[in-house]
């Protein structure tokens, strides 16, 4: 903690220890709990890093240790060893994820965002029974509409397809509340000013609903990135084709039914880094956004 | 052309009708006036209807059929709904009970903390809020890792669990306990947990909510009178922020309500030991997975969404603005 500290004085130091001084011993107190409380919470992390980097013995020592203590690169190797045996060449399953995940996120941030405005600032026809049914949606468990939504994507005639794994998810009733929510705090004067001025809807949109939102895009990103990158549910019931099936997918193969078996643990402990790596970059990427850009001067 | 169409119409049909066409009529006008808001929410909408409505529609339909997945459903009226609140001993005596404990404790506690939590980290330097984000939303980023790995091994029954060696070296316990399996623990266990693990996308939205709203509103509050701390989180920032503070009340309630992988998780079984930690969740994929009673979990999904929907028309009384309701 005092290292931690210490390290983040050295890397910031001039708006650092300026704020620190500023800081009052209240402050100073909470600044603490919340380091000690962090360090806590972050623990799974920490977990997900140091599994994957140990070797065979250390993997089932009981109670298990949180920090590995020989780190071995043994387990990827492992991990691209269990892939050269399959018909299907790993970097398939990593093509189709990245694409996957590509389309699902821009599609279902865009979507999300532009179906956001008009609930929030239009007053169309129908727009509070729209707006009701997507909360009310998120109500529903997700077990009872497997079967139906098997049945759309049937008769939809895109099993085997991208279109298969990415429609599904584009529809993201939580997203579009949270932009929504966010939204309605724009002001209206400011889209009623650019309308004198000449804007058009879309230049509305793109030049001050979405700039004035971008915390509630950003939010939606890291959550659409996460629901679309580690989503095994698209690959197992509407990919019958094994040449598009998904990383996460084939990953859980190579650990379902070996959960008690020595086997392959390592390896799984590896993919699970490899999964969990992208999520990471993208929410510190994202959270810069998120936190970062305030669009203060002048609005509200 | 409209006004023809107008006195055809005059000719042969009484006023109430033509009361009721104009009617339509301006609907119609009203409609393709906003043409272009519903052209920008088409895409949505299309994907919502296809992959979302349809489907709960025909999960409600299924509802009132017997549907094992393998045969074609056929029709049973209210049968399950009748089964469900009149013989279903264990949904009625442990299922609903534990859903409504759980989601009482973790609901407005995890909202809170989510609250509080993001405010805290709103009011550290800039440089290092990303390091504490990350931290807080941890749990919610690793997912199911963090549950079964970082809780497993803290209440692991056997002497070398954490927490049973702690108190065996303490001597405030002579036997190490059976902390997930013991249907005494099971739930408070799963609380503590889902506590830690609430910090999810409210609050995101809540850090996102708190740091949108003005920084001149904070100089007028203290020219005002404003002296603390917690007045201006009473007064100024939660009334700036009320619809981040309904949107992860929504989300709060809708996850706490639909959690259900936890006691399973934690304790390695579905149903969970003596039905301890059964959620209506776990009812649901009792029925839908394990024994294949599509219908009968289609209608314990119906009676979840209703409890969800209540629940909702309270948050929206204690939370919303006039406007939203």
């Amino acid at each position: 903690m005092s290292t931690l500290v210490a390290r983040l004085k050295n890397t910031f130091p001039l708006k650092r220890s300026s704020k620190l001084k500023r800081m009052d011993g209240f402050q100073l107190f909470l600044l603490i709990m919340l380091t000690v409380l962090s360090v806590f919470m972050l623990l799974p992390i920490v977990y997900i890093f140091s599994t994957a980097f140990k070797p065979y013995q250390e993997l089932f020592l009981y109670p298990p240790t949180f920090l590995v203590r020989n780190p071995t690169i043994q387990n990827f190797v492992d991990l691209l060893n269990a892939t050269q045996s399959t018909v299907i060449p790993v970097t398939r399953y990593i093509f189709n994820s990245v694409i996957v995940t590509f389309l699902a996120v821009f599609g279902m941030t865009i979507i999300g965002a532009l179906a956001a405005y008009p609930l929030s600032k239009h007053e169309f026809p129908g727009r509070g029974f729209v707006f009701a049914s997507i909360v009310t949606s998120l109500m529903f468990v997700p077990e009872a509409v497997g079967i139906p939504r098997y049945v759309v994507v049937s008769h939809l005639g895109i099993m085997n397809t991208y279109m298969g794994h990415v429609f599904p998810l584009l529809a993201n009733s939580a997203g579009v509340f949270l932009i929504k929510q966010f939204v309605d705090g724009v002001p209206n004067e400011l889209m009623e000013a650019s309308k004198i001025d000449g804007a058009s809807e879309i230049t509305i949109f793109l030049r001050i609903v979405i700039p004035l939102a971008m915390p509630a895009v950003a939010t939606m990103s890291i959550i659409a990135f996460q629901a679309a990158w580690s989503n095994t549910e698209t690959s197992n019931l509407y990919m019958q084709d094994e040449s598009m099936k998904t990383m996460p997918f084939y990953l859980s193969t190579i650990t379902s039914g070996l959960a008690n078996s020595v086997a392959r643990q390592g390896a799984a402990a590896a993919g699970g880094l490899l999964m969990f790596v992208p999520n990471l970059i993208i929410f510190l990427f994202q959270q810069r956004r998120m936190i970062a850009t305030m669009a203060h001067s002048g609005i509200k | 052309m409209s006004g023809n169409l107008e006195t055809n119409l005059n000719l042969n049909s009484p006023i109430n009708s033509q009361a009721h066409v104009s009617r339509v009529r301006r609907l119609l006008t009203e409609m393709w006036k906003h043409r272009l808001s519903y052209l920008f929410i088409a895409p949505f909408l299309i994907c919502f209807v296809f992959f979302i409505i349809l489907p709960i529609i025909a999960a409600v339909y299924l509802s009132f059929t017997y549907f094992n997945t393998v045969q074609s459903p056929y029709y049973i009226g209210w049968l399950n709904y009748q089964n469900l609140f009149s013989q279903d001993t264990i949904f009625l005596q442990y299922v609903l009970p534990n859903t409504f404990r759980f989601a009482v404790i973790v609901g407005p506690v995890g909202y809170v903390a989510s609250f509080f939590l993001a405010w805290l980290i709103t009011q550290v330097p800039k440089t290092i809020r990303g390091f504490y984000a990350l931290a807080i939303y941890a749990p919610s980023l690793t997912a199911g890792v963090a549950m079964s790995v970082v809780w497993g091994v803290i209440f692991a029954g056997a002497r070398t669990g954490y927490l049973n060696s702690m108190l065996l070296q303490l001597g405030w316990i002579d036997k190490p306990i059976l902390w997930v399996t013991d249907k005494n623990y099971l739930m408070n266990i799963m609380i503590i947990v889902s506590v830690w693990a609430a910090m999810g996308l409210g609050f995101l939205a809540m850090i996102a909510g708190i740091l949108n709203v003005n920084p001149e509103l904070y100089e007028a509050g203290r020219i005002d009178g404003i002296k603390s701390r917690l007045e201006e989180i009473w007064y100024i920032t939660i009334p700036s922020m009320k619809a981040q503070m309904l949107f992860s009340a929504v989300m709060a309630i809708v996850g706490t309500f639909k959690a259900g992988a936890i006691g399973v998780e934690l304790s390695g079984q579905n149903p969970t030991p003596e039905y301890a930690g059964q959620l209506i969740t776990n009812h649901i994929d009792d029925y839908g997975f394990i024994r294949f009673e599509m219908g009968y979990a289609a209608a314990t999904s119906v009676v979840l969404l209703v409890v969800i929907y209540l629940a909702n028309r309270l948050g929206y009384r204690l939370f919303g603005t006039r406007g939203d309701e």
